[in-house]
């Protein structure tokens, strides 16, 4: 696979995505809701008097997790739009036609919809990071973030839950028909991990280092073997036979 | 089908809708690959995975749907292409300066392609597919769903390629169109019915006919005519005769002579030309034949 081949197809679709106010508006929205709006709503409606530095760790370790499913979500928009919006655009088949690779192909598209959703989930976290200490600095005269929680979501945590969204939407892209049923289907993906966040929040998960390696280490094993399955699907007759 | 295109020959690819002509195509463009039977393409096997990328290499495809990218300027669709052919950076930017000034859209190059006409449209998708001065050129329907003005610039385009000797395989539904511009044409109705150029498919397809105005028609020169045995048939239509002859340059003087003989009065002797579409018609109504 000659990377740089991969390249242009990336550089070509992100150039495609500048000039999409909705694809923007979701890359600069939902980091936003997440990293700021909903910590600034959970902080300013806290008991105006201090809550104990480990409960409001613990509420700090819960609220990371979004930073799991944002990375899930960005890709489903982007992508939608990188492999159903070129049958929309009818691009497919010249694109197809040209010297390039299955594998560079799939390559390009899915680093396409990878990069802007990792960039636009780690400018977030730091949103997120800064408001955070700049809260408990105020109130406690500490700082929470960058934790080893933290640093793990975003090592690890958030980039596998962006693969591992960039894979399944390639895959439900060249098996469905229907841009709408492509984009739905694609959605189901963060199921799991708002999962965990629920699940955090009711205090039946604890976020914690472990916790939150053995999660990284089930999405590294799901990105592997969808992987294997995504290079099988991935190719061009099927794509332009089955893309209507 | 059995099938040989000459480099630098322009062939044009017929037959109604759901005959199989963008599939050919996409087929000998490494798109789909095919169930049975062997293809090349410059010497590389259609099919032939190791061989695959060095066809699509040398060919330029325009399908039948222009697919550009609509929110991108002209030129940076062509420059994507470009790359994607693996042009150098230098003539990268000639090709694209040469062909958008020869489509006439230059002065438009900064301008998205979703602002541009039909007609403009299509010739951006022409300059993408030559944009790596590919060897082999195919052509789905270049100007389906263009105003005349806009289908005669393409046309035009496609002759000026014609003149730098590029191999153009052009499907086409427009009759008029591929008997101006085709060297040779194919006539596929799910298989390849008939080949040769515009002239000997009416030839061969089409019995010549010569028609003799006569300033009357009776018995005795009907019955002159009849006995000849280069006429084939005979049909007559007011003072006019219509007679099939399948060598008219030799045919002719006898039939005049008899006519004359018998006493007729010739005042015409004129061919009966057949069009392409009357040669098409009756080989997609008539599959057999050939």
């Amino acid at each position: 696979m000659r990377l740089w081949k991969a390249w242009i197809i990336a550089t070509k679709d992100f150039s495609v995505f500048r000039k999409n106010k909705y694809i923007l508006y979701s890359l600069v929205g939902m980091p936003l809701v997440f990293a700021l709006i909903v910590p600034i709503t959970i902080f300013y409606s806290l008991p105006t008097g201090q809550i104990p530095l480990e409960v409001l760790s613990s509420m700090i370790n819960t609220m990371n997790t979004f930073f799991i499913f944002i990375p899930a979500i960005l890709p489903t928009i982007i992508a939608s739009y990188s492999f159903v919006g070129e049958k929309l655009e009818k691009s497919l088949e010249p694109l197809l036609a040209t010297p390039t690779t299955d594998s560079e192909l799939l390559f390009g598209k899915s680093l396409a919809a990878f990069l802007p959703s990792i960039l636009a989930t780690y400018i977030g976290s730091i949103g997120f990071v800064i408001f955070v200490d700049m809260e408990t600095y105020n109130r406690f005269n500490t700082i929470l973030l960058p934790s080893w929680e933290w640093a793990i979501i975003m090592a690890f945590a958030a980039p596998l839950a962006c693969i591992l969204s960039v894979e399944i939407n390639v895959i439900i892209s060249s098996r469905v028909n229907d841009v709408r049923a492509a984009q739905q289907l694609g959605g189901l993906v963060i199921l799991p991990l708002v999962l965990i966040f629920s699940l955090a929040q009711s205090k039946i998960v604890t976020i914690d280092i472990f916790s939150l390696l053995f999660i990284s280490s089930i999405l590294l094993v799901a990105d592997m073997v969808l992987y294997y399955i995504s290079r099988i699907i991935f190719q061009r007759e099927e794509i332009l036979t089955k893309w209507k | 089908m059995t099938l040989n295109v000459d480099e630098g020959e322009v062939f044009g690819f017929l037959g109604p809708n759901a005959a199989g002509k963008t599939t050919t195509v996409r087929m000998l463009c490494c798109l789909i690959s095919k169930t049975s039977g062997r293809a090349w393409i410059g010497g590389y096997e259609v099919g032939k995975r190791e061989d695959s990328l060095n066809i699509r290499k040398m060919i330029g495809l325009l399908p039948e749907n222009v697919g550009l990218y609509e929110s991108l300027s002209a030129y940076k669709n062509l420059d994507i292409y470009a790359r994607l052919y693996e042009c150098s950076e230098s003539k990268r930017r000639e090709n694209i300066e040469r062909f958008l000034r020869m489509l006439g859209l230059w002065e438009k190059r900064e301008y998205s392609v979703g602002t541009y006409s039909k007609g403009m449209k299509q010739k951006i998708a022409i300059a993408r597919a030559l944009i790596h001065d590919p060897t082999v050129l195919f052509l789905d329907e270049p100007t389906a769903n263009l105003d005349p003005e806009s289908a005669k610039t393409v046309r035009d385009f496609i002759l000026e390629l014609k003149k730098e000797k590029r191999t153009i395989f052009l499907c086409t539904h427009n009759l008029d169109e591929a008997e101006r511009i085709c060297d040779r044409i194919g006539v596929i109705k799910t298989k390849l019915i008939a080949v040769g150029s515009p002239s000997s498919l009416k030839r061969d397809i089409w019995e010549r006919k010569t028609i003799i105005h006569l300033h009357q028609i009776n018995a005795k020169i009907l019955g002159a005519v009849e006995r000849l045995s280069v006429v084939k048939n005979i049909r007559t239509i007011d003072n006019k005769l219509i007679l099939d002859v399948n060598n008219p340059e030799k045919d002719n003087p006898i039939i005049v002579s008899e006519i004359v003989s018998a006493g007729g009065e010739i005042q015409f002797v004129t061919e009966l030309r057949p069009t392409l579409e009357d040669v098409y018609l009756r080989l997609v109504r008539e599959p057999e034949t050939k």
